[in-house]
């Protein structure tokens, strides 16, 4: 009797969640691939095939901005974590008090707004007639107007800031419940500051490492504002040739192929990481 | 012999408050010294400047006569066991007590040699690979001193080691320590609380209070010739009486009691004339009851107020006037059914008793 009560009570708070993976993760996932194998013969026949696919890998144009994209996601992930550390290492061990969650807000103040408005907010100070380039001028180092939007470098600086909180958050929680007799250890061994951060600090924070890693990671190669606002004629995104194929041109197959493969791609990456570094999916997240 | 660590008139102040006041020490090599005293006296601040996570406000600090005040903490000849030991969680046990190692560039295969080597002097043979997770609160206790052992350190600073210990292993370990110190023949500098470990271990005992040494002397000086009244009260159980001067006789005194009542005991301290206030201190185990009270003991008549039983170390509680005074009862059972409300004559030789100036009233 009472185990068929939780039973229910069970199958009750599991319902949502099965729901929710099902209908908004798996089916459309599993549609997304069985379109991506479609080919269109004429405007109501329909055969399936690896075309799609084919036109990635002859198209150059398609696979150069999907491996620029895979790379620059590496990099910024890569730079957001360097940045990242200091801050979370300050905020975790030497701020104390009030200090410490004021510091904390200060980092969620800016996901108030919208990715949008962030976005803007960096073109305020880097276009032509920005900020920057008005200071540059005033300081007398620039002799007219600099154009620092619309380049990597931009797209970068904006993709960073748009995963900086996202570093943060997983590296505090780790940090913060570091000892700090640790550190002290290691250097009353006889380390200095580069053995201390290698071999005690950086493997005990490595789960927020990783977990941090893998979000922004995640968040940067499917972001599509920061690179479309930010970026140049050169600077394509991923998501945006999906973006494309599926609105402009209405080429739902092309663009559910593209899709498959931003999957893959961001997979795979994950799963290496997690290889590399030998943590598990279950570390990570606790 | 050549004194390991030798510091001059160390001052630490943290704003107003002065956690290290003019603290000067001479460990000679190879001791075991231990610097004992209640909470918030210091004593961890004081070993964090030895140690050099800390700098001095004034004083000098010397190791083997190098002068260290300017020197970091990975640069000196001195590593420290943790309160609460502080092992590197993502490493081995090995690679816990390697690490010391390969910042000293030692060779792959000596280390592994001398880590099998330490972790079997300190009786924890062929554990390497196992997490200090893995291991019980006494085994992590022997990684965190093979730890340091292994470099060969001039000094070892241990603060508080065995606190987080149970009382039983606490016990064990005291004596196991002694026992390493004397093989390894390194400098021990171990702080502690409970004046029990600092007896059983120590060569040379500091005795330490608002960050001020009160005295430093042998375990058996402190408890026979205590300095100063806190070092009496403090080391070892005691009994404190409360009275006049009425004479001073050579190196003894007598004293009126509240009850009235005169004993004797010897000066232990400066300031004390007839007429003013002392304070006598008289051990539980200096205490001899009844019948047994030879003559030319002081003698003094007390209301039994409860036994508390507990083996060897059994006692009376008595109570003197408004005064509260406990007795160890004999081994021998000669001293029996003593019911409570009973009266009971106590009496000791007043060589064996200390009389301090008492604070004015
Ligand atoms: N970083 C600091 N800032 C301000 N005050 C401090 C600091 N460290 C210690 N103190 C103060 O100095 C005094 C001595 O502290 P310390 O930690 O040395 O005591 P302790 O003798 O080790 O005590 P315990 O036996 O409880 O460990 C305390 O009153 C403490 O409040
Ligand atoms: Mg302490």
């Amino acid at each position: 009797m009472r185990s068929s009560a939780s039973k229910l009570s069970l199958c009750l708070l599991m319902t949502p969640f099965v729901l929710w993976i099902v209908l908004l993760v798996l089916l459309p996932h599993l549609q997304m691939l069985r379109v991506s194998f479609h080919v269109r013969e004429s405007w109501d026949t329909v055969t399936l095939g690896l075309e799609q696919y084919q036109n990635f890998f002859s198209e150059s144009y398609y696979w150069r901005t999907f491996v620029r994209t895979g790379v620059m996601s590496l990099f910024t992930t890569f730079l957001t974590l360097v940045i990242a550390f200091p801050i979370a290492w300050y905020i975790a061990q030497l701020a104390r008090g009030r200090a410490k969650g004021f510091l904390f807000l200060a980092c969620l103040i800016p996901f108030w707004a919208s990715e949008l408005v962030r976005t803007y907010g960096w073109m305020i100070l880097l276009r032509e007639s920005g900020l920057f380039s008005t200071w540059l001028q005033a300081l007398g180092l620039a002799d007219g107007p600099v154009e620092m939007l619309y380049n990597d470098a931009a797209v970068i600086i904006g993709l960073v800031y748009n995963g900086l909180l996202f570093m943060v958050v997983p590296l505090v929680t780790t940090l913060d419940g570091m000892d700090e007799n640790l550190v002290e250890a290691g250097y009353d061994l006889g380390g200095n500051h580069w053995t201390v951060l290698r071999e005690i600090i950086v493997p005990w924070a490595m789960p927020g490492v990783v977990s941090g890693c893998i979000v922004v990671f995640m968040l940067t190669l499917g972001s599509y504002l920061t690179p479309i606002l930010m970026g140049g004629k050169d600077s394509a995104w991923f998501t945006e040739q999906i973006f494309t194929q599926f609105i402009t041109r209405f080429n739902w197959e092309q663009g559910a192929a593209l899709g498959v493969l931003l999957l893959v791609l961001s997979s795979v990456i994950v799963w290496l990481g997690l290889r590399v570094t030998g943590q598990n999916l279950r570390k990570v997240m606790g | 012999m050549a004194s390991d660590l030798f510091c001059t008139d160390l001052v630490r102040r943290f704003g107003d408050h002065t956690a290290v006041d003019r603290v000067s020490l001479d460990v000679p090599a190879g001791t075991f010294f231990s610097i004992l005293g209640p909470s918030g006296c210091g004593k961890t601040t004081l070993l964090r400047l030895l140690a050099g996570f800390d700098r001095p406000d004034s004083g000098e600090i010397q190791i083997r006569g190098a002068r260290m005040n300017d020197v970091p903490p990975n640069k000196r000849p001195v590593n420290m066991v943790f309160q609460h030991l502080a092992l590197f969680p993502t490493m081995s046990v090995g690679d816990n007590i390697g690490y010391g190692l390969r910042r000293q560039k030692v060779p792959a295969a000596e280390r592994t040699r001398k880590i099998a080597r330490v972790l079997e002097q300190v009786g924890l043979p062929g554990l390497e690979d196992r997490n200090p997770q893995q291991l019980s609160g006494g085994q992590r206790q022997r990684v965190a001193l093979a730890r340091c052992l292994v470099l060969e350190p001039t000094l070892l600073l241990l603060d508080e080691p065995l606190g987080a210990l149970d009382l039983k292993l606490r016990e064990q370990m005291k004596v196991e320590l002694k026992h390493l110190q004397k093989a390894f023949g390194t400098t021990f500098v171990y702080i502690t609380h409970d004046q029990s470990e600092a007896m059983v271990m120590s060569d040379q005992v500091a005795v330490m209070r608002q960050g001020r040494f009160d005295q430093v002397a042998a375990p058996e000086t402190l408890y026979r010739n205590p300095a100063t009244p806190f070092v009496a009260g403090f080391v070892g159980d005691n009994n404190r009486l409360s009275g006049d001067v009425i004479s001073v006789d050579g190196d003894l005194v007598r004293l009126r009691l509240q009850s009235g009542e005169e004993v004797a005991g010897r000066i232990a301290g400066e300031g004390i004339a007839t007429g003013r206030r002392a304070d006598l201190f008289i051990r539980p185990e200096s205490l001899v009851m009844n019948g047994a009270v030879p003559d030319g003991y002081s003698r003094m008549q007390a209301t039994v107020t409860t036994t508390l039983f507990d083996g060897a170390n059994s006692r009376i509680e008595a109570g003197v006037a408004d005064q509260t005074i406990f007795a160890r009862l004999p081994q021998d059972g000669s001293v029996s059914n003593l019911s409570p409300d009973s009266a009971i004559q106590l009496g000791w030789d007043p060589q064996g008793a200390t009389v301090f100036a008492g604070e004015p009233v």
